[in-house]
């Protein structure tokens, strides 16, 4: 399985809503512990290592630290 | 603190001290190091007809029971050197292991869940017990020279063989060698005598390790707390071993000074915590860091390399002595047939792929259990935290929790194997240890598999369902089947090897499967046999 980068929602406003609201009023620290939940159960959910290493490497590509670096790996999808 | 058991045993010169360098006896095998891996070679190799000169620096054993659990795949080797069942008898049989967060129990597993096998899932046995009864059997066999308090302390690798220097009481001596097999542990001289690094992860985390004698009530499992109410923030194992001897490891943390949490006076109110109580006494108490590590080649010339000595690992997994042991067992019938003349030292190579890519498993799967155990970064112990909570009520992170994962014999993919021709719905493939079953002789004895392959006379073994006493050259036949010599009873065996009437599975004299075959030919056999004993052209 490749990872999909496409809009898989019919309705993309209604699913950040759902992850922005689900964080309203945690401190840091337990915000970061609900994504870290997150992360394991909708992982679990995908259930395909290939596709997780990808969004990993999707993600890292966003980190501030990674920004100015030139990524010669460009779209895996 | 009682001195814990220890056997002495005492130092005798020997003639060949009294040759001179240039006139040094010479031996075919000289092991050095009487640890459980090289007392158990050194039998491996006596019951297969060779002379061996065993060393070891010290001239007792005893100090710490150190390895205490022993898996199956040890056990069933040890059976075959003739000492498996009296470590049966005195070891503590288990095979449920629970884990705890906090209070409570977040799951069970069964590591051996079916019956008709003749040795156990593990068993919790103190090193010295097993070190004792190792060199009870090596007293029996007249092959092996076991000399105590005798150092090595220099190595020269020669053209057809190796000298060794040896520091005694009565002075030095030197010893020639065909081949030397260094099972001197974790910090083995060998190592440093041939150059070689040994590198790998240190983790920071310390952890006490206590053995306590006292009766208790608790079952015989392994219990592995996460963050117990009686050790906040940390872990703890609880773990049963022979004469109420308790096994507790307790988590400390990086910044601990092991010379103050090791007192007794400060180890005992942690305990009392745990159990409840103050009704115990230590036996042993020590601090350890771990470390998971391997030598980059385990084969040196004419030098091989087994157990700590080559590779070592955090004792999450029982994954130390037990991997030592299957190192034995592997380089064992290879030396065999090299001095024998039957192979090549090409053989050897084999034992280079098999055992390291075991070692490789082992440190993998040792390295994870640690990181889980002890995470390095905050979002590394939330992840670990997220996991511990989500497995109160999901299954994928109950199996995600990872409090050891215990040994389990490794699946060699290997040049001695002979890949699969036909379709196969069960049974252990080409590369993997044969598996037990229990069996009946034509009189209706009970024996078991693991027993029957021992009629092999550690050379080939070829399995066979069913079928007439027409023998295939170069291996010793079992047949099994209605009017055979054993009969599948309660059809366990058929079952286990998915065997039809004519199928046979060939077996390397260590019981790893070679190669197998739903209509065996004497060609086929032959190759396949060629193959495991690593002969030139033999593989495809």
């Amino acid at each position: 399985m490749i990872l999909s980068t496409s809009s898989n929602f019919s309705d993309p406003d209604t699913a950040y809503r759902l992850v922005v609201e689900a964080h309203r009023g945690l401190s840091d620290e337990d915000s970061a512990s609900l994504d870290t939940a997150l992360v394991l159960i909708l992982a679990n959910h995908i259930g395909d290592a290939q596709v997780l290493n990808e969004a990993i490497a999707l993600a890292k590509r966003q980190l501030r630290s990674n920004a100015d670096k030139k990524t010669s790996t460009g779209n895996h999808t | 603190m009682p001195e814990p058991r220890v056997i002495q045993f005492g130092y005798r010169r020997h003639s060949d001290q009294d040759r001179t360098a240039a006139d040094a006896a010479r031996h075919p095998v000289v092991v050095v190091g009487a640890g459980p891996v090289g007392l158990t070679l050194a039998i491996d190799l006596a019951q297969r007809g060779h002379a061996v000169v065993l060393l070891d620096d010290a001239d007792r054993i005893g100090d710490g029971s150190r390895a205490i659990c022993f898996s199956k795949r040890s056990l069933e080797l040890w059976d075959r050197l003739g000492v498996g069942e009296r470590m049966v008898e005195k070891g503590v049989v288990w095979k449920v292991g629970k884990i705890f967060l906090n209070d409570d129990m977040l799951y069970r597993f069964d590591l051996l869940p079916e019956d008709g096998h003749k040795m156990p899932a593990f068993i919790n046995l103190q090193q010295y017990y097993a070190e004792a009864f190792l060199v009870d059997r090596v007293q029996e066999l007249p092959q092996i020279d076991l000399r105590w308090r005798n150092k090595v302390v220099g190595l020269d690798q020669r053209n057809d063989h190796v000298v060794l220097a040896i520091d005694t009481p009565d002075g030095r001596y030197h010893l020639k060698a065909d081949f030397v097999v260094a099972c001197d542990g974790a910090r083995s001289a060998l190592r440093g005598f041939v150059g070689a690094e040994f590198s790998g992860e240190v983790f920071e985390d310390q952890f006490l390790i206590a053995d306590v004698k006292m009766t208790a009530e608790f079952p015989t499992e392994r219990w592995f707390w996460f963050d117990p109410p009686f050790h906040s923030g940390q872990s703890a194992l609880l773990h049963r071993q022979p004469d109420d001897v308790w096994r507790i490891d307790l988590q400390l943390g990086p910044d601990a000074d092991p010379a103050v949490e090791r007192l007794p006076e400060n180890v005992r109110p942690r305990i009392e915590r745990m159990l409840g109580h103050t009704n115990f006494d230590f036996e042993w108490i020590s601090i350890y860091k771990f470390q998971c590590r391997r030598m980059q080649r385990f084969v040196h010339e004419r030098v091989i390399f087994a157990g700590d000595a080559a590779h070592q690992v955090s004792p999450f997994g029982a994954r130390g002595a037990n991997s030592g042991l299957e190192d034995a067992e592997n380089v064992a019938w290879k030396l065999s047939m090299i001095l024998r003349g039957a192979a090549s030292t090409s053989l050897l190579d084999s034992y280079e792929i098999e055992r390291s890519a075991a070692a490789d498993e082992n440190i993998r799967a040792s390295t994870r259990s640690t990181d889980f155990i002890a995470p390095h970064s905050a979002q590394e112990r939330r992840m670990r935290q997220a996991v511990l909570r989500l497995a109160k009520e999901t299954e994928f992170a109950k199996r995600m929790v990872n409090g050891g994962r215990l040994s389990m014999p490794s699946i060699y993919e290997s040049s001695l194997s002979t890949p699969d021709f036909d379709v196969w719905a069960a049974g252990p493939c080409p590369g993997a240890h044969m598996i037990d079953a229990p069996l009946e002789t034509a009189n209706g004895e009970p024996i078991y598999l693991t027993e029957a392959f021992r009629q092999g006379g550690g050379g080939f073994v070829l399995l066979r369902s069913g079928t007439g006493d027409d023998g295939f050259p170069g291996c010793h036949s079992i047949s099994i089947g209605e009017a055979m010599p054993l009969r599948d009873v309660s059809g366990l065996f058929s079952k286990r090897y998915d065997v039809t009437e004519g199928a046979a599975y060939l077996l390397r004299p260590d019981g790893y499967v070679a190669a197998r075959f739903k209509k065996p030919t004497t060609s086929a056999v032959q190759a396949a046999i060629a193959r495991a004993s690593a002969q030139p052209g033999a593989s495809s």
